[in-house]
């Protein structure tokens, strides 16, 4: 079962001569032939048969559907995109094929990433492999879904407020963001640009060492993408982390549900016994960051969203009148939660209230980067849930935007402050869902978290329990 | 009917249609349930006004590097085919549009 295996796994084995990229395809195809109408993971499926090159070996790899691949439809789980062909690359999935990369095909996703729960996708909603009632997180929910149910070996997400380690964590497996700059976003189907960070999931966090040295780096395509070296992140693995300075937020505990809380006590114990020092850390802003980013993101969104008007790419409802036309291709084109951000952002950045809203956000931002700068004068990472709780049942907060927002809590300051962050499974609620413990970083110090998540994942070995398919009704 | 919706007052049905037109967005009955929600949500953010921010400078830019330059050199673009390739409706070298000159 070499849909089973990690990246890790699989390169040795290919490197032995054991296997080769084409069976290892054929094993997912077969995979996603079993359980892809349980999960729904994919939007697109590809059927091109991989060669053997480069560092990957032509290893097959799963990427979001906002992530432009030349020649492949890329949707962004919209109506507005539905027939969308990019005549060009993302810098990533450049630097996948010149690593020798394959790919599988194109993941579900929350409608322009705009979601927690993967259920806003015009093609349907993605359900979790460890119980399809439930969701599997958003915006990535596609790409976690994929990893977890064996229907890809890892997969490139994309991380806005948490797109990428919330879905990762209630699907148990590895979800990083780095650090605001790291990865180029040309390509990446903007949503908002000062939040919006490229990275992988994967099942353990060796993979993501392994991915993160592909996909990170300077381009001149991206002025935001950061100048600065990018470290070989596989050295950041089998260190030693005893004396090692781990910040606790434990604030963040109050209002989680059990299972997060036994699980995330453990955790601690876990890093005790590791010799790592825990230090309770105060973030006193942090209780502001879902309002500060939900009205930062969509007044961002309703700006980038507004080159969608039926003209140059995408959906069309033709009229006569260009008003009308715009009106109508965009009514018809956009579903309701993409809709709801739009009007949301347009008022905070609407004359009148752009003091109140805008330029206050953009202040608290400030407070909530410097409660993370304080922290890291005394400590190198800070530990706290990934999700406040683990996976809610599909259908249950559809209609309740703020609560579906509030699930963002802790995820949202990492994407404010810039900051890397990674979700590494930390067990298992009593109905078998997972939950995530998440590790935020300083600034470019992605190796940091890696070791602490590292150490982290040999010492539980969460990452060999895999959900166990039955159908569910 | 009517509107029975009786809200935190944040947002009033009229604001909502006003930032719709803003927006190109033709809003039919979903807009009741919208300003309901909206109103909710600004309501929420509210939080943010307990935060005394005076002499808070806001960020711009969360990682600072100082402006990025680059040679003004002309580069290989999109071909004028594939540029073309996904619009909806195109006429010659051109993407078409309904008249706006009347």
């Amino acid at each position: 079962m070499l849909y089973r295996l990690t990246l890790t796994e699989i390169l040795r084995m290919i490197k032995e001569r054991k296997t080769n990229a084409k069976e290892v395809f054929f094993s997912l195809k077969k995979r996603i032939e079993e359980v892809e109408k349980y999960v729904n993971a994919y939007i697109t499926v590809f059927d091109e048969e991989p060669e053997e090159k480069g560092l990957l070996n032509g290893v097959p790899i799963a990427i979001k559907d906002n992530i432009c691949m030349k020649d492949k439809r890329t949707t962004c789980a919209s109506r507005i995109l539905e027939n969308f062909i990019p005549p060009y690359d993302a810098t990533v999935v450049e630097r996948l094929k010149k690593s020798g990369a394959s790919f599988i095909g194109k993941t579900n996703m929350d409608e322009f990433a705009m979601g927690s729960s993967c259920e806003t996708s015009h093609f349907g909603p993605t359900k979790n492999p460890w119980n399809t009632n439930y969701i599997p997180g958003g915006s990535s929910g596609g790409s976690a879904a994929a990893v977890a149910s064996g229907e890809a070996i890892c997969a490139l997400g994309s991380d806005t407020g948490g797109s990428i380690r919330q879905p990762a964590a209630l699907c148990g497996v590895v979800g990083m963001k780095p650090t605001y700059g790291r990865v180029s976003r040309y390509g990446l189907v903007a949503f908002a640009s000062s939040l919006d960070q490229i990275g992988p999931i994967t099942r353990t966090v060796e993979d993501t060492a392994l991915l993160l040295n592909i996909i990170c780096g300077k381009d001149e395509r991206d002025s935001t993408s950061a100048d600065i070296p990018v470290p070989d992140f596989r050295k950041a693995l089998n260190r030693d982390i005893r004396d090692v300075k781990i910040g606790v937020y434990e604030k963040g505990l109050e209002d989680c549900s059990k299972a997060v809380k036994e699980n995330f006590k453990k955790a601690e114990d876990v890093f005790a016994g590791l010799g790592a020092e825990l230090i309770p850390v105060d973030l006193p802003h942090l209780e502001y960051a879902v309002a500060d980013y939900y009205i930062i993101a969509p007044a961002e969104a309703s700006s980038n969203l507004a080159r969608y008007d039926g003209v140059r790419y995408g959906f069309q409802q033709w009229r006569d009148d260009l008003m009308e036309m715009y009106r109508e291709t965009r009514s018809s084109g956009f579903g309701n939660e993409v809709k709801r951000r739009i009007l949301l952002g347009t008022y905070v950045l609407s004359s009148g209230y752009y003091d109140a809203y805008y330029l206050k956000a953009q202040k608290v931002r400030t407070l909530i980067k410097e409660d993370f700068d304080k922290a890291f004068d005394r400590v190198k990472a800070i530990i706290l849930p990934t999700s406040p709780a683990e996976a809610f049942r599909l259908g249950e907060r559809i209609n309740d935007p703020l609560k579906m927002y509030l699930s963002d809590i802790f995820t949202i300051p990492a994407n404010l402050a810039g900051l890397p962050a990674i979700s590494v499974p930390m067990g298992l609620s009593e109905d078998c869902l997972p939950v995530g413990l998440q590790i935020v970083g300083r600034a470019f110090c992605e190796d940091e978290i890696i070791s602490i998540a590292h150490a982290f994942e040999r010492e539980t070995c969460f990452y060999k329990k895999i959900p166990v398919f039955k159908e569910q009704i | 009917m009517g509107c029975t919706f009786q809200g935190c007052g944040m947002i009033s049905k009229d604001e909502i249609k006003k930032v719709a037109s803003l927006s190109r967005i033709l809003l039919k009955e979903e807009i009741e349930e919208f300003t309901e929600q909206l109103d909710t949500i600004l309501d929420y953010m509210n939080k943010l006004n307990e935060l005394n921010t005076e002499d808070i400078d806001p960020v711009f830019h969360i990682v600072e590097f100082g402006n990025v330059f680059r040679n003004d050199e002309v580069k290989a673009s999109l071909a004028l085919d594939e540029a073309l390739k996904n619009a909806p409706q195109k006429e010659g070298a051109f993407f078409k549009v309904p008249r706006i000159i009347k």
